[in-house]
């Protein structure tokens, strides 16, 4: 063939060659390809016949599935479900008055409704819905499960100055034109708060607009963020302070996976706002708001979870000025959320460090500040960049609210082990069923959560391409 | 100084005296340089040479030293007010395109009007549009950046610094990661904004264009501007015995 070369024809593409197709294919390539390959599928075989096998035998065929009481599991080689049947509102609700379970109850199902459609990508009405969940559904859901009406007696101002007990709230709902409403006898709305929180507001708004002056800030920008921020507390309040006719239940009666799900969604939705925070502290600019973001972090990460929680429980109240008593669950749902945002900081600090320079630079380059540059455009990319470490810190927090148990809290977990000394049920398997159940519920809740990281990793799986293609 | 301010109408940008070190490397030399409107500067050197330093001091990617920036009769200080006020007229393009992967092309138009300039989402779809078509590449609209050529993604990017209206283009070596193939339609864009009378200093290796497009070339080395010259004289007759050697080396 001489030097120079010119195709005269395009090559068709052509299918490419199998080794070998159909079942027998398969399990020749899968199983049996290499003496590696024949190891392992016979040490796979050997632990499903050595462990998956039992395990299924005891939870399912010599299990026990009816019974009223310990007699039907004494001889029971499998597992007790009766037990298990017996105590299930114990195991969901703990110890909540039984004619008020519907509370529990509807709070689930809102929490359902309102969750289901926000994890589907292409559900309408995003923003309606995500306010909805974050906003309305935390404040519904404590005036159900507590039952609301706390009814505050005082809130700054009136720390300092009596405030006549005399006074009516009928004098406030007559200037704003809601005297019909009926505030004090029907709502249980109390004058002397109300009007204390008006003078608070005022004086308060007052106070930092002339601040705010001195640095420069313009009276009617302060005082619009003032109403803003008092505006919120007002919405806060009121729905806790009103009276809807629920009896009280103390968080005492509170109990299993009831308490579980609260410890661990307060902890998941709080994490991750304290988390980026934080990150954005530890990597920002001002000396002072990186060292504070530091020292916040490394002290959290720092100490167990067990001793936080003792701290909160125990420490805390001693700590406090007198009257100042936070209710017991309040304190662990405190101290929960701030040691899972300090874990959440570091896994958003990585996905920062990943988010190219030059992403920085171009949304500066188009006008947009600090928080916009933030907010539109470094998050996003950081965030889906972790969604990983994310949903592994989120899986984790569900499991560790166990502790709570610690400060005499009975979570799930709790629950569970109390019903273990009820002499009614005591069987050889009871103690084995009950893990095992307990076991089979946080499974599908972290499963759960595992599977949709998976999800939203593969639905973001452009987007990495994207930075990929971009970094080039 | 007041020489600076006066002369707003006519006058760009005004560098007087700038000087810029990175650590103890002087990267930018006694800056004088003034654009006036509608005037097309290329600037040139070797690399190093601290062009691209340069334009990224005119919206303040780059923080200069000492010395005087007048953009658009702004002055640029560590005022943050002002800074966002320059950078949201003046457009810069990337050598790195530097689009938002996690936007559509549209997206990416559209955030900025939305965000700094208050605009409604509607009418900056709309302004969005219009430069798409202007870049051509309207029906790409709706892909990613990952999904586009690199040349498509820089014609995207210039739409993008479009749709803010801006009074300045800076172009940061518009072209230098593009394949060979491409980087035509991407110069094609520039020349055509060009064309318009808008204002505009690039960063350039493209000898050829710089010689259609530019008023004035400015060559560069060692953080100083050593010639400044219309590209006829700068090209046939160059003086300095620096941009002698740059022009025999790369054309």
């Amino acid at each position: 063939m001489s030097a120079a070369f010119v195709r005269m024809e395009t090559l068709p593409p052509r299918p490419a060659p199998f080794a070998a197709t159909g079942i027998t294919g398969w399990f020749a390539r899968r199983l049996f390809a290499t003496p590696g390959d024949i190891a392992m599928t016979l040490i796979g075989f050997a632990a499903f016949v050595l462990i998956a096998l039992p395990m299924f035998r005891f939870l399912v065929f010599d299990a026990v599935w009816t019974g009223e009481n310990r007699d039907a599991c004494l001889n029971a080689s499998g597992a007790c479900w009766p037990f298990v049947a017996a105590k299930f509102n114990q195991f969901v609700y703990g110890f909540y008055p039984y004619e008020e379970l519907w509370r529990p109850n509807l709070v689930f199902a809102i929490g359902a409704v309102l969750l289901i459609p926000l994890l589907i990508p292409s559900a309408p009405l995003k923003r309606l819905n995500a306010i909805l969940f974050f906003g309305v559904y935390p404040i519904a859901g404590f005036v159900l499960l507590t039952g609301g009406n706390l009814d505050p007696q005082r809130f700054v101002i009136g720390r300092f100055v009596r405030i006549p007990e005399s006074f009516d709230i009928g004098a406030i709902a007559r200037v704003i034109g809601v005297d019909h409403l009926d505030l004090r006898s029907r709502w249980g709305f109390r004058g002397t708060f109300w009007l204390d929180f008006i003078a608070s507001a005022i004086v308060l708004s007052a106070a930092v607009a002339v601040i705010a002056r001195l640095f420069g800030t313009r009276f009617t920008t302060s005082l619009k963020a003032m109403a803003i921020v008092f505006g919120a507390l007002a919405l806060l309040i009121v729905p806790v302070d009103a009276d809807f006719g629920l009896r009280w239940v103390e968080t005492r009666e509170w109990g299993g996976l009831l308490v579980t799900l609260v410890v661990a969604i307060t902890g998941i939705v709080a994490a991750l706002p304290i988390g980026v925070l934080l990150a954005l502290g530890r990597r920002s600019q001002m000396r002072l708001v990186r060292w504070a973001s530091v020292a916040f972090i490394e002290f959290w990460r720092g100490v167990p979870l067990i001793t936080v929680l003792f701290f909160a429980t125990y420490m805390l109240p001693l700590f406090l000025p007198g009257g100042a008593n936070i209710e017991r669950l309040v304190r662990a749902l405190i101290g929960v959320a701030l040691f899972s945002g300090a874990y959440m900081a570091e896994v958003v600090r990585g996905g920062l460090a990943a988010v190219p320079k030059h992403q920085y630079e171009s949304a500066a380059a188009l006008g947009l500040g600090y928080w916009k540059t933030m907010y539109l455009v470094v998050l996003p990319q950081a965030l889906t960049s972790v969604i990983p470490g994310i949903v592994n810190n989120f899986i984790g927090l569900f499991k560790d609210t166990t502790l709570v148990q610690i400060v005499a809290i009975l979570d799930l977990l709790g629950q569970v082990r109390a019903a273990f000394s009820d002499p009614n049920w005591a069987s050889p398997t009871t103690l084995y069923t009950g893990f095992a159940f307990a076991g089979m519920i946080y499974f599908v809740f972290c499963f759960a959560m595992s599977r949709y990281s998976l999800f939203l990793e593969r639905r973001a799986g452009k987007s990495v391409l994207r930075m990929e293609a971009e970094r080039r | 100084m007041s020489d600076l301010a006066a002369p707003m109408d006519a006058t760009a940008v005004t560098m007087a005296g700038v000087n810029k070190w990175f650590g103890a490397f002087h990267v930018l030399r006694d800056i004088d340089l003034t654009v006036a409107r509608k005037e097309r500067i290329v600037i040139c050197g070797p690399s190093g040479s601290g062009k691209s330093t340069l334009i990224r001091c005119i919206n303040r990617l780059e923080e200069h030293q000492t010395g005087r920036i007048v953009v658009d009769g702004i002055e640029l200080t560590s005022d943050l007010r002002s800074i966002d006020a320059v950078r949201a007229d003046v457009g810069m393009v990337f050598q790195q395109f530097n689009l938002f992967p996690h936007l559509t092309v549209l997206e990416n138009c559209t955030l900025a009007q939305i965000w700094v300039r208050g605009r409604p989402k509607a009418q900056a779809e709309e302004v969005a549009m219009q430069y798409l078509k202007r870049v051509r590449i309207p029906e790409q609209a709706n892909k990613y950046p990952a999904q586009l050529s690199g040349g498509q993604q820089q014609r995207v990017a210039i739409a993008r610094a479009l749709c803010m209206n801006p009074k300045i283009m800076l172009f940061d070596e518009p072209t230098s990661a593009l394949d060979p193939e491409m980087i035509k339609e991407v110069l094609d864009t520039i020349r055509s904004l060009a064309e318009d009378g808008m204002t505009m200093l690039i960063v350039t290796h493209e000898m050829g264009f710089a010689r259609q497009v530019a008023d004035r070339i400015i060559f560069m080395d060692e953080g100083q501007i050593v010639e400044a010259n219309r590209p006829e004289e700068f090209f046939s007759n160059p003086r300095h015995e620096r941009t002698k050697r740059f022009l025999s080396q790369i054309l």
